[in-house]
């Protein structure tokens, strides 16, 4: 491997006497000032400024359009077309989950009931989402398809109970999601 | 009873110039300093803090562009606790934020804010003390806030504290040379050490830095290009002195006694509350000070310029002359402005290494300050001398310089990088 030697570039006098290199900086920085105050600065339109900058501000403005299909915010239950529960409190998110936000109490179904082969559906399912981080490991070791994490992420209460979802809250979130694996269907 | 009306205006212009001119003029800053240094980086900066009218039933709340702002922060400042930590030497830990303080309001009594105000056919003047020594005054009194500094560093018993007062001691030292010869062409100019004396001559020939009305002009003095001809030396005071004051007030190209990357808070890391709020204080006002000290010296002042002063001091509303509120008025514009470009140069200069401020001070400004007062009494004798003495003066002078250059050069010997 050859060996090459950098060597520092000579200043000239200009460049020695630093005043002109300040002027400079005063330039780009008055630059960058008056293209704030005018809305043109470069990427407001992207970033979808408020008219000051580039930035959003948040309680007028919201990102929420533009969050990827991915986004991981509260995590939430889902119905599907038969407006069935999904989950059948397997608990397998509730041992997965790290922070251990997520509580359920297990029940039967009732022999009446048309999904009684079904056998199981929560009767409590809390997730306390002071503890819970986003993760999305509850939705990943979901047999089911029964828990999702939703775009949701202004999760607000004043106290900590406030703060607790339960099982009316999570499907209020979830809401019905369609094309999912309907695998406790008859076979027609 | 004459004696009590004395005391009275001179109480009344004490606190009527100190608490309601200079000290708001410090949360302004601090909020003009987060304002601006938030569109220079593309942002918003603090817009929201304001009067929660909906508190009060109103419709909407009133946020003038966030101008509680400070307010908030003082309050903020005054409700934290008040920690002083177990290995400090109290007595100067508790001394050292008010000797910041102090010194940079004290140098705002010579300052002249205003032409006279008129009230009952007797004139007073808009500044506290009328000094005849304002300048030395100033630099006398505004040295002595590096004290604060120092023992608040020292006392603190840490290390990085001490090493902030450190080097706040040296570059003080360092620049306080510097920005006393810088002024001496200015003050030869002239020929008083008055600063109300030295703005009303602005204000009637023409600012030091803008020699374009009165006296000042060859078409008014009978050709004599002295004030033109000054306005070199008085561009070269004014560049080191601009720069000396931003040593001085610890400002952003020279804050290495609080610089965040390496010494944490420098020397107010162990302070708190409001005492940390007194050193933030301090900074502001000897900024707010010094700016007004350079728009007292190069920039006219109180004066609006063009010959309108005169005008402007005979206003007056039923026989009270309010002339001098006018110029108040033009003299906050200036400071302010020139705040924002103090604010512009903390948000556009990157910090100096601490030997290259060492170089500034002592290897540059002061050779240069030394070199212009020469120059400055050149341009002021060159009518007595006549021509020929005055270029071989100029020769003499440009031989030093050249002299003084060369030495420089020669005695920074770099060391050759050892090659591998």
């Amino acid at each position: 491997m050859a060996v090459v030697k950098v060597t520092r570039p000579k200043l000239n006098t200009g460049e020695k006497m630093y005043l002109g290199a300040i002027f400079k900086g005063f330039i780009i920085t008055m630059k960058h000032a008056v293209a704030s105050l005018r809305n043109k600065t470069r990427g407001a339109e992207a970033m979808e400024s408020s008219g000051m900058g580039i930035t959003m501000q948040y309680p007028e403005q919201k990102w929420d359009e533009h969050l990827p299909e991915y986004y991981r915010g509260a995590p939430a239950l889902v119905t599907d077309e038969q407006d069935r529960e999904r989950c059948v409190s397997c608990q397998l998110c509730e041992f997965i989950c790290p922070p251990k936000a997520i509580k359920i109490t297990p029940s039967e179904i009732s022999s009446d009931d048309p999904w009684a082969k079904v056998e199981k559906r929560p009767l409590e399912f809390e997730i306390d989402m002071i503890r819970c981080i986003y993760c999305g490991m509850c939705e990943e070791v979901c047999p089911e398809q029964a828990i999702y994490l939703r775009k949701d992420y202004a999760i607000t209460g004043v106290t900590r109970a406030e703060m607790v979802h339960d099982k009316k809250k999570l499907y209020e979130i979830g809401g019905k999601r369609v094309g999912l694996v309907n695998k406790w269907n008859e076979l027609k | 009873m004459d004696l009590v009306i004395t005391l009275l205006i001179i109480l009344a212009k004490v606190i009527g110039l100190t608490f309601l001119v200079v000290l708001p003029l410090v949360p302004i800053s601090v909020y003009f300093e987060r304002r601006f240094s938030a569109i220079i980086q593309d942002r918003v900066g603090p817009n929201r803090v304001g009067i929660p009218l909906t508190l009060f039933g109103a419709k909407k709340d009133f946020s003038f562009f966030g101008l509680v702002q400070p307010m908030a922060d003082g309050l903020k400042l005054f409700l934290k606790e008040d920690f002083t930590p177990s290995h400090v030497r109290k007595a100067f830990y508790w001394l050292a934020p008010a000797l910041v303080v102090v010194p940079a309001l004290v140098t705002v009594c010579v300052v002249p804010f205003g032409s006279d105000i008129i009230v009952n056919g007797t004139a007073h003047k808009l500044v506290i003390a009328d000094l005849d020594v304002g300048p030395l005054f100033v630099f006398a009194i505004s040295s002595l806030s590096v004290y604060g500094i120092t023992l608040a560093g020292w006392s603190s018993n840490s290390k990085f504290p001490f090493i902030g007062g450190v080097r706040s001691t040296a570059q003080m030292i360092s620049y306080e040379i510097a920005l006393g010869l810088s002024v001496v062409p200015v003050l030869l100019y002239f020929g008083d050490l008055n600063l109300s004396n030295i703005v009303e001559q602005q204000a009637a020939n023409g600012w030091l830095l803008l020699p374009l009305w009165g006296n000042s002009v060859p078409w008014n003095n009978g050709g004599d290009y002295t004030a033109w001809l000054f306005w070199i030396p008085a561009v070269i005071a004014f560049v080191i002195f601009t720069t000396s004051v931003f040593a001085e007030t610890n400002r952003m190209p020279f804050d290495l006694p609080e610089c965040e990357t390496e010494l944490v808070g420098g020397y107010h890391t162990e302070y708190s509350s409001m005492k940390f709020a007194m050193f933030f204080m301090g900074e502001y006002a000897a900024m707010v000070i010094g700016s007004s000290l350079v728009v007292t010296l190069f920039l006219g002042g109180w004066s609006l310029g063009f010959g309108l002063d005169a005008k402007i001091s005979a206003l007056s509303i039923g026989g009270f002359g309010i002339g001098g509120l006018i110029h108040m008025a033009v003299f906050m514009t200036k400071v302010v402005a020139f705040i924002l470009f103090f604010i512009l140069v903390r948000w556009t200069v990157p910090r100096f290494r601490y030997d290259q401020l060492m170089r500034l001070g002592w290897v540059i400004f002061f050779e240069a300050a030394l070199i212009n007062v020469f120059l400055a009494a050149l341009v002021i004798a060159a009518p007595q001398f006549g021509a020929i003495s005055t270029i071989g003066g100029l020769a003499l002078l440009a031989v030093v310089t050249g002299a003084l250059v060369w030495v420089l050069k020669v005695s920074e010997k770099k060391s050759v990088p050892v090659s591998i």
